[in-house]
């Protein structure tokens, strides 16, 4: 009944924290993508440094273990002129007991400017944006189940890279979606840009209820889901669920949903392929399609810089 | 202490009476209504015009948190919260720390609540030793000590053949066992309903055949051992069916749904409402609405408040984090009163399943206005409107998910056996 106003747009409707894709308007996803195009020509010039973000200090708060997210995060921000800090929570203060909003409340009395916030549950960072002054914004860098908004925009704007326009194309995520935020990103993103046919495909267990009502068409069949797209999207399969009530066996995934040369085949001859990593050869990619040209892996990480120095700088600016 | 109330509306829905007629109180009981008795002198005179005057509510599930959690709330903070809120008699599930397992926390928890002369105290016993789901408690003793019936709360009870024997061995001495159907491993690790909310927030779930899939195990049990079973807080369209077949073939069941479940859906949850983190789970727009419906056409017996009063630290948490359960205790007249007027039902219908309906599940002779019947009361303005604010709220749990909202029906008087136990202006 409460909490219903969007939390992450101040009373101007620009935005304030980044939390989800979900609820943002396509105008601001347009903004992060073209301020993050500006960035692209810093990261590549000899000295990558702005001084947008001088003074300015920024905590990388990691609830749960990650080296590359934090790590662009933490690239992003330097290249920005930040100060950053980084804090892997789970080692530290958790383990003496001290709860989410206590760690918080004691890192933003030491003047902090920006939380970088990811957590094992999802809507955490929801609930740290709510008790944060008015003046520290917070960045959702992946929160349980829920959202990954960074990721999402870092995949569009890789797709804008190579496909230009949203309106004609035809998407497909493949694998483990019940259980990815990156999905769910993804599926935000792509649907408010305009993207007319996203499909998603898995087995009936990593599939979430009602998974349709995102906006996508369900498939279950990789010769039928990839058929004709100009974009796959694969995910990651965690290892906790490779094998037992989920899936029998890593090998039985890679047999229907693994992607495959043979497979990528069905797709358009000029599709791209993407997966947010860190990959798992052999389980839902095959090594030849991983490193073939048409993956555009590794650009999304280099593009991955240029996005988070955008949310980080238009945050900061508004 | 003679009470005389005048003036007001009264509505017993058990007598099908709605009428402006007088009450008068001597020595605890209802000694007349309509005229005073012979030589009848009221020490006070409650003036109830433009009031409703019914029986003191009955609650089935209040957490009054003792023993154990006295943290979260106590056992004078909640009851008061009752008085505040119109409740004259509550059934207490026995999910306390320890458990309502032995006949001497029973004794003791009676015993402290008597001492506070306010509402009407009926323990749950728990039906398994610790809630534990592996030995029988000895429910003789423990209905000797004051228990009303047996329960296994939130608890998993996962041994089906155990569940047998429990409802074999209440059905022997005709102890009503009180379930809230679960199947523990389909709800395991879940936290919201499987619906589209669950989806977009990426919260795990649970789905509706957790409730349905051991409903149906305690229905084919119920008919099998010809136990008395009372159903807690069913949270689905599909469960409510089952229970209406079920009366429908003449099984004894009744079952009971909470204010939250009749009034929100998963889409309150909003931005991760951790108010909203309830046991069960709230479930979609379809669902409420088959609950209302059922609530109205009598398949569902009655509404309860579910009180669960959770310290502040527990609720500010991360959604799947935060502690389950809302308080409610003082939301149970006016959100029954909503429910109602929403349904375009009569008033009378309305109070029925907050009075004398719960009243006859846990076969009390309560919720009704008879003369000779304890003067267990409530009188309340039903036109009054006001808005539901954490720290107004006389329970020391200041977590719902109704915070903000306005309500109509506000309590201004409620006595039991005859004792004013709460007034307002």
């Amino acid at each position: 009944m409460f909490l219903s106003s969007n939390p992450q747009l101040n009373k101007h409707g620009e935005l304030h924290h980044l939390l989800s894709i979900e609820g943002l308007p396509a105008a601001i996803l347009w903004q992060i993508l073209d301020t993050a195009q500006s960035f692209v020509g810093v990261t590549q010039r000899e000295v990558k440094k702005v001084p947008l973000l001088r003074g300015k200090v920024i905590f990388n708060l990691f609830f749960e273990p990650s080296t590359r997210t934090r790590t662009t995060f933490e690239i992003a921000a330097k290249r920005l002129s930040a100060d950053v800090i980084n804090l892997a929570v789970n080692l530290s203060s958790q383990s003496k007991g001290e709860s989410v909003l206590d760690t918080v409340a004691n890192l933003a009395a030491m003047q902090a400017d920006m939380f970088i916030v990811r957590h094992g549950q999802s809507g955490a960072p929801y609930l740290i944006a709510r008790h944060v002054g008015e003046d520290i914004h917070v960045v959702n860098a992946g929160d349980g189940r829920h959202a990954h908004p960074t990721q999402g925009l870092l995949d569009v704007f890789t797709i804008r890279h190579y496909k230009k326009d949203f309106r004609a194309l035809r998407v497909a995520i493949v694998g483990d979606i019940l259980h990815s935020r990156v999905a769910r990103s993804q599926i935000h993103a792509l649907t408010t840009l305009g993207v007319p046919e996203l499909r998603v495909i898995g087995p009936k267990t990593l599939l979430p209820s009602n998974v349709d009502n995102l906006g996508v068409h369900v498939y279950h069949d990789m010769a039928k889901g990839l058929k004709d797209v100009d974009v796959v999207m694969m995910l990651r399969l965690q290892n906790e669920r490779m094998e037992g009530s989920f899936l029998p066996s890593p090998q039985e995934f890679f047999k229907f949903y693994g992607l495959t040369a043979d497979k990528l085949a069905l797709a358009k001859p000029d599709a791209i392929v993407l997966h947010p990593g860190p990959m798992n050869r052999g389980v839902e990619i095959d090594s030849d399609v991983a490193d073939g040209n048409q993956s555009v892996i590794l650009p999304q990480v280099t593009f991955g810089i240029a996005i988070r120095m955008a949310v980080m700088s238009i945050l900061a600016g508004n | 202490m003679k009470i005389h109330i005048k003036n007001g509306r009264l509505i017993d829905p058990a007598s099908a009476t709605d009428a402006r007629q007088d009450v008068f109180i001597a020595a605890g009981k209802i000694v007349a209504i309509g005229a005073p008795p012979p030589g009848y002198h009221a020490n006070r005179t409650l003036d109830a015009g433009g009031l409703v005057v019914c029986p003191g509510l009955v609650d089935l599930a209040v957490r009054l948190r003792e023993p154990g959690f006295e943290y979260m709330a106590t056992l004078e903070s909640e009851m008061f919260a009752a008085a505040a809120g119109g409740v004259t008699s509550l059934a207490c599930p026995p999910d306390t720390d320890p458990p309502l397992d032995e006949p001497g926390l029973v004794e003791m928890l009676k015993f402290r609540a008597r001492n506070l002369n306010q509402a009407h105290v009926y323990p749950v016993g728990a039906l398994t030793v610790g809630l534990k789901g592996t030995h029988l408690t000895e429910m003789a003793e423990l209905t000797d000590a004051g228990c009303v019936a047996f329960s296994h709360a939130d608890a998993p009870l996962t041994d089906t053949q155990l569940l047998l024997r429990a409802l074999q061995y209440a059905a022997t001495f005709d102890f009503p066992v009180w379930l809230r159907p679960q199947d523990a491993g389909l709800a395991r690790g879940g936290v919201a309903h499987d619906g589209q909310v669950a989806t977009r927030l990426g919260l795990a779930a649970i789905p509706a055949c957790a409730e349905t899939v051991a409903l149906s195990a305690i229905l084919l049990l119920a008919r099998e051992t010809g136990a008395r079973i009372h159903l807690c807080r069913l949270s689905s369209a599909e469960g409510m069916d089952m229970v209406r077949q079920a009366k429908h073939l003449g099984l004894k069941v009744s079952c009971d749904i909470a204010i939250h479940h009749a009034h929100l859906s998963e889409m309150d949850i909003g931005y991760f409402d951790p108010n909203c983190n309830l046991t069960p789970p709230l479930r979609s727009q379809r669902d409420r609405d088959a609950l209302r419906a059922a609530l109205a056409d009598g398949t569902a017996d009655a509404l309860c408040s579910d009180h669960a009063p959770v310290d502040d630290d527990a609720k500010q948490l991360p959604f799947g984090e935060a502690e389950t359960g809302a308080t409610g205790v003082e939301l149970l007249l006016p959100l029954t009163l909503k429910w109602a007027e929403e349904s375009r039902l009569p008033l009378a219908q309305g109070l029925a399943r907050i009075t004398s309906d719960p009243a006859r599940v846990l076969g009390i002779n309560a919720g009704r206005l008879t003369p000779g019947a304890s003067a267990d009361i409530c009188i309340f303005d039903p036109e009054r409107y006001w808005k539901v604010e954490a720290q107004a709220l006389k329970s020391q749990g200041k977590n719902t998910p109704f915070t903000g909202i306005e309500v109509k029906g506000r309590v201004r008087y409620t006595l039991v056996e005859g004792q004013i136990v709460f007034e307002s202006a």
